[in-house]
């Protein structure tokens, strides 16, 4: 019997689950998995519930950040003021509620100071054509300096009247026992989830990054959806430092220092493409965790830890290599 | 083609096209673009000077000439890149003035763009919509409806005599697929006007014969076409009235079957001046 016209329009080229087995994320997380369940049976301490409530706790902060830069990077650009964002951002909350400010009032400071960080930057690169790199290159340095200045480079450890809350709110754990800055990780990856995947904003951010000039061509407002999605990143670093503040306690000026790139590294290990166009928020977790994984399980091993970069370098390299492989074996 | 409602306006100028060379009224009517002593200079360069012509709906006018003719500013101009220096232009009857290229799409004239505008990350629905997406929901709880592109970018395939398919990454595919999602695009809206900027250039040649018969189709449904290219036996195949720039200025528009490849060529480079 011959086939139609629309038989072939209708066929779907490949099912749910062999598009699944073929992404990065996936084979990523099978990694996770196995290392997980190998730490289990090797020591007796890695699934304990302290050990797993703290591993969950410490991939929240990269991974917050990671949902911010993997929309960046999805559209071809970079940020590197993540880490310097972030610590600039703890240092005004910090700063204000020492000042004897409300909890509100430091943290609409610190999210107002993201924003604008995101749209200076966004707006240098959009509408300037400033390269990313060199515009977030340079608010490393100013953010950073900007936070030493705010608080004369000292070590601010008392909050104000509002001082319990905010350690509440970093620290405690509302919800089965998990520690709060999970659930508002996993809360904020979902909603970056159904942002990418659901809102015309979400698919023109796919757009700029396979074609910036096909989209422009076609009348995506690619400009303001530069300056927006590096707004989300700044604003990504500001909740990950408002978060981290009330965790430990203490802000000094040295917070988020080095993050970008563990950041990065979270993202493309996440199946998160630097060329751009392609990246998912389930991948940016799934990298943090990795990224975690590999540093927790090192200490539980008894492994000494300067040879923690070569593992995580390693995990870099290994993730993207399983994609350059498949990507040979397409083009033969 | 079944199942498919094509506005009224096609059918009418499908009965009326054997009278078209009847009264003066009925011309006018008929005439969906018309350029009036068009010109465009750029400082000192007269890049197009003094161009007139008019096209009928499901025309397919061939426009050529070498490189630096004038022909992409011509076309940027009816696309609402660029605004003519002096002269006017007309949409059925009524003197329009585009601004932008969207002003250019709301008047119904459509472009394919010479690298096609695809993005190869995201599928071929998503390329026809993009920007133009499709939503359901209300107010701010609108999300796309990925149900509606794909049936709706199926139907056009299907309409186009193309073996694409919706979901399918623009990546993969044949040159031949990548110009079918290129020229769906025209078809979401009601388009009156495609400009084709050198659809068969780099495809291979059985790609070629595909996209000539997509202009067919979009002939066939009363859709005026302006193909620009340089490639002689394409513009021979298909068009019904060729256009040839020189230096800015239009030295030649006569009916295909009235001209050849030899003459096109001769005003190209200038061994014929001007018929």
């Amino acid at each position: 019997m011959a086939i139609t016209l629309d038989q072939t329009i209708a066929h779907k080229q490949q099912s749910w689950l062999s598009a699944k087995l073929s992404s990065q994320t996936f084979w990523v997380l099978m990694a996770i998995a196995l290392a997980c369940l190998y730490l289990s049976f090797a020591t007796d301490s890695f699934a304990t519930q302290k050990n797993l409530y703290n591993i969950t706790r410490n991939v929240s902060f990269v991974a917050i950040v990671a949902l911010g830069m993997t929309l960046v990077i999805i559209t071809g650009g970079i940020d590197l003021s993540v880490g310097s964002v972030l610590c600039l951002c703890s240092m005004i909350l910090a700063v204000i509620m020492h000042a004897g400010y409300s909890i509100e009032i430091g943290i609409a400071a610190a999210i107002g100071t993201a924003l604008i960080v995101g749209a200076f930057n966004g707006v240098l690169i959009a509408y300037l054509g400033f390269p990313p790199f060199v515009v977030t290159l340079g608010m490393l340095s100013i953010a950073r300096s900007l936070a030493m200045v705010a608080s004369n480079n000292t070590v601010v450890f008392e909050f104000g009247p509002d001082h319990e809350q905010l350690l509440a709110l970093g620290g405690g754990a509302w919800l089965f026992g998990i520690a709060n800055p999970v659930l508002y990780m996993i809360a904020l990856a979902l909603l970056t989830g159904f942002v990418l995947r659901w809102t015309k904003f979400g698919r023109h951010v796919y757009a700029i990054g396979g074609n910036e000039h096909a989209a422009t061509l076609t009348g995506v407002p690619v400009r303001p959806i530069k300056v927006a999605v590096y707004m989300i990143s700044a604003l990504s670093a500001g909740i990950a430092g408002i978060i981290q503040t009330g965790w430990l306690g203490a802000v000094t000026t040295n917070i988020g220092a080095g993050m970008e790139l563990q950041v990065i590294a979270a993202a493309v290990i996440g199946g998160a493409n630097l060329a751009g166009g392609i990246g998912t928020a389930f991948g940016a977790l799934v990298g943090a965790a990795l990224i975690e994984i590999i540093r927790n399980s090192l200490g539980l091993l008894g492994i000494n830890a300067f040879w923690q970069g070569a593992f995580i370098g390693g995990a870099i390299v290994m993730a993207v290599l399983f994609d350059r492989i498949r990507n040979l074996r397409q083009n033969d | 083609m079944a199942g498919v409602e094509w506005p009224e306006r096609f059918g009418e100028t499908a009965v009326d096209k054997n009278g078209r060379r009847g009264l003066r009224e009925e011309q006018e009517r008929l005439t969906v673009l018309e350029l009036i002593n068009v010109s465009k200079h750029f400082g000192a360069i007269q890049a197009v000077s003094d161009v007139s012509f008019s096209l009928e709906p499901g025309e397919v006018v061939g426009l050529m000439g070498d490189n630096g003719a004038g022909k992409s500013t011509l076309v940027k101009m009816i696309a609402g890149n660029f605004r003519p220096s002096e002269g006017t232009l007309k949409m059925d009857g009524a003197e329009i003035i585009l601004h932008r290229p969207v002003e250019a799409r709301r008047h119904g004239i459509e472009i394919v763009h010479q690298d096609l505008a695809l993005c190869n990350n995201l599928t071929a629905a998503a390329n026809v919509f993009l920007g133009r997406e499709l939503h359901r929901g209300l107010g701010p709880f609108k999300v796309l409806d990925y149900a509606s592109m794909y049936r709706r970018a199926g139907e056009i395939f299907a309409e186009l005599k193309s073996e694409t398919r919706p979901r399918d990454l623009v990546n993969k595919m044949s040159g031949g697929q990548r110009q079918a999602v290129a020229i769906a695009r025209t078809r979401l809206s009601d388009a009156k006007i495609v400009l084709m900027d050198e659809p068969t250039a780099a495809i291979s040649v059985r790609q070629v014969a595909e996209v000539l018969n997509l202009i067919r189709l979009l002939r066939d449904q009363g859709i005026a076409i302006i193909l620009i290219s340089h490639r002689m036996p394409d513009v021979f195949t298909v068009a019904d009235r060729v256009i040839v720039m020189r230096r800015g200025q239009k030295v030649a528009d006569k009916k295909i079957a009235a001209s050849s490849p030899e003459e096109v060529t001769g005003l190209i480079t200038g061994a014929i001046e001007r018929v």
